[in-house]
């Protein structure tokens, strides 16, 4: 990429015996805003630390604007980060704590003032700025962190789960907000989370990170239609798994044999033949019928028995048993195909092979 | 009529206020003999005190021997105090803050003047301030008594490091700041109260010193405890009491200096503010 502002080239991190990261290699054009998901223990957060610089990376470059930053300690990168528990400093009010990155820039008094005011007017904390830290509120305090990561206007703001410490409805606010900043002063972001629907959210492309590597890298939409590997499939979102074998590649699709039953499918990666994979279907992509009607042809069909049911308002939940395991199904509620049906049914659960996606157990 | 359970509630009300009250008094009472003695009329120890006067202090301030020993005592106390406040500092960063390998060893050898006998450290520093000549000299007084006293500094600031969120200082230095600065914008503010804790302690350790300075003293460089120790030997009349009440000052003053500024240092974070 050439507009690429930060590049990772193959980093790792080994601590001892263990490998926190395992060659990570990305890069984020300018104003872009990337998530790291993944579950804790991933590598998101180290990797984040290594671009930072509180972390050395045992091997790898990194690189911003096309500069290796290795070298450089963390107070010479100008690179902004919000920290998961604000760091704001106690013994110092707003204004001053905002004041501290100028200040170690050495910006002019008057000039300082100006900033710390602009900045803060745009966090929506313009008479805050006399207060400590320990008379905000959460959500007070995660603006004030924002502001401080700002201010100096770096090229690119990295944000460790700013979000992780508040409640669900002010989560959703801060979401919409930090959104909307990035929009308004086009900032490239690097945002670490383990939330897959705030990465659903906010990004423009996520890197869904497991044991260290990137497993997929792709925007919300990829990641969540074309899953390339059951760990995706699995984290964003419900899905569906069968586990088969390849029996047969073809042009736009594969056919999977597992627990007697031959499913086809979409081949999500580079599958091959003879090799494990899995059927990932999203419920809300699964139909139900009952057992005797035909369905389209090429359709995968598996029968079985309803063996729960939830109303959801919108749409109406099924657990089915068939094909020796639990598939849930995701009907929405007056549709042409909507059938209300009660535990213990006998059903069959089809679906379109483009909706299904083959996907082989980890990433390459 | 009392119901029994409520008079039994009474009793031991009225025991556990007598126990404590005795207990202040067994701890306390010796202090406050020794201050009134101290302006006794008499012309030896005796309490009570037939009537009150200033003859003592007169006299402790009209005897070159306390006037310098006393002296002394302040040459050595001061410089102790810092000289132990900054290693102090120092080590306590340098243990809570860096990866060096053997850490509890250095703690437990920092430590270890509170825990090791004083005698025996007493006798290993005249040993070595025989072979370097620092016996009775105010250098070397200075030196042991600052050997005395860091590992009460190392406590004090270790603690308050321990309440520094380590991230603090991350986003410092991701903000700009290079090491020296996160030290002092960030770090030194917050472990103040701790530093200047452990400054408090070190000096009242080293005003009340008096094994290793008897070793180490000479005659004509005392501080004021071996003053005392020597007057006791000899022929006691009450200007030791009126020292003692000093001392007991001092001590007084600088404890309570220390919980003030605890307090403030806790209601206040801004009290670091630069």
């Amino acid at each position: 990429m050439s507009d690429a502002i930060l590049e990772l080239r193959d980093v790792r991190k080994i601590y001892g015996s263990v490998t926190a990261v395992d060659g990570v290699s990305v890069a984020l054009s300018s104003g872009e805003f990337l998530s790291f998901l993944g579950p804790s223990g991933s590598g998101k957060t180290t990797t984040l630390a290594m671009i930072a610089g509180l972390v050395e990376p045992t091997a790898g470059d990194i690189l911003l604007k096309g500069q290796p930053l290795n070298p450089l300690p963390p107070y010479r990168r100008n690179i902004g980060v919000v920290f998961q528990n604000y760091a704001l400093f106690p013994h110092m009010t707003v204004a001053k704590n905002i004041a501290f990155p100028l200040e170690m820039r050495r910006v002019a008094g008057a000039e300082i003032e100006q900033r710390v005011a602009r900045v803060l007017s745009l966090v929506g904390l313009a008479d805050f700025g006399a207060r400590l830290p320990s008379q905000l509120s959460g959500g007070q305090q995660q603006r004030v962190a924002l502001a401080r990561a700002m201010v100096f206007e770096p090229p690119l703001l990295l944000m460790d789960e700013p979000l992780g410490a508040l409640d669900k409805k002010l989560r959703e606010q801060m979401q919409l907000e930090i959104k909307q900043l990035h929009r308004n002063m086009g900032m490239s972001i690097i945002y670490v989370t383990h939330d897959q629907e705030e990465a659903l959210t906010m990004s423009d492309r996520i890197a869904v990170f497991n044991n260290g590597r990137i497993e997929q890298i792709g925007t919300p939409a990829d990641l969540y239609e074309h899953p390339q590997t059951r760990f995706v499939a699995n984290f964003i979102g419900e899905t569906n798994l069968f586990a088969g074998m390849v029996s047969e590649v073809a042009e736009g699709y594969c056919k999977i044999n597992g627990n007697g039953l031959e499913l086809r499918a979409r081949n999500g990666g580079s599958i091959k033949k003879g090799q494990k994979a899995f059927v990932a279907v999203r419920p809300e992509r699964t139909m139900l019928c009952e057992p005797g009607r035909a369905v389209a042809p090429g359709e995968n069909r598996m029968t079985g028995e309803v063996s729960e049911t939830v109303y959801l308002g919108r749409s109406r939940k099924y657990v089915v048993r068939a094909g020796g395991a639990d598939v849930t199904v995701v009907q929405q509620i007056g549709s042409r195909l909507d059938t209300a049906f009660s535990i213990g049914d006998p059903v069959a659960v089809h679906w379109k092979i483009e909706d299904a996606t083959a996907v082989s157990d980890s990433a390459i | 009529m009392m119901p029994a359970s409520v008079r039994t509630e009474f009793l031991w009300r009225g025991l556990r206020i007598t126990i404590s009250a005795l207990l202040v008094v067994f701890l306390v009472a010796p202090m406050l003999i020794v201050v009134v003695i101290s302006f006794s009329s008499a012309q030896f120890l005796m309490f009570p005190p037939p009537s009150f006067s200033l003859q003592w202090y007169r006299k402790l301030f009209g005897d070159p021997a306390w006037i310098d020993s006393l002296t002394a005592s302040i040459e050595i106390v001061v410089p102790t105090g810092i000289l132990a406040m900054v290693l102090g500092t120092a080590a306590a960063l340098g243990l809570a803050r860096s990866e060096i390998p053997g850490k509890k060893i250095i703690t437990g050898l920092l430590m270890a003047p509170i825990v090791v006998p004083v005698i025996i450290i007493a006798a290993a520093i005249f040993g070595a301030f025989r072979i370097w000549n620092l016996n009775g000299s105010l250098l070397g007084f200075i030196l042991a008594h600052t050997v005395l006293t860091v590992p009460y500094v190392v406590s004090t600031v270790l603690a308050s490091l321990q309440m520094v969120d380590e991230r603090y200082e991350n986003a410092a230095l991701t903000l700009g700041a290079p090491p020296w600065a996160v030290f002092r914008r960030i770090v030194f503010p917050l472990i103040l109260p701790g530093v200047l804790s452990g400054l408090l302690f070190a000096m009242v350790i080293s005003f009340d010193e008096l094994v290793v300075s008897l070793f180490i003293g000479s005659p004509t460089f005392r501080p004021v405890t071996v003053q005392m120790w020597s007057d006791v030997l000899g022929d006691v009349d009450p200007t030791i009491a009126a020292v003692g009440t000093l001392l007991f000052l001092f001590s007084l003053l600088v404890l309570l200096l220390e919980a003030l500024m605890r307090h403030a240092g806790m209601s206040s974070p801004l009290m670091g503010q630069s």
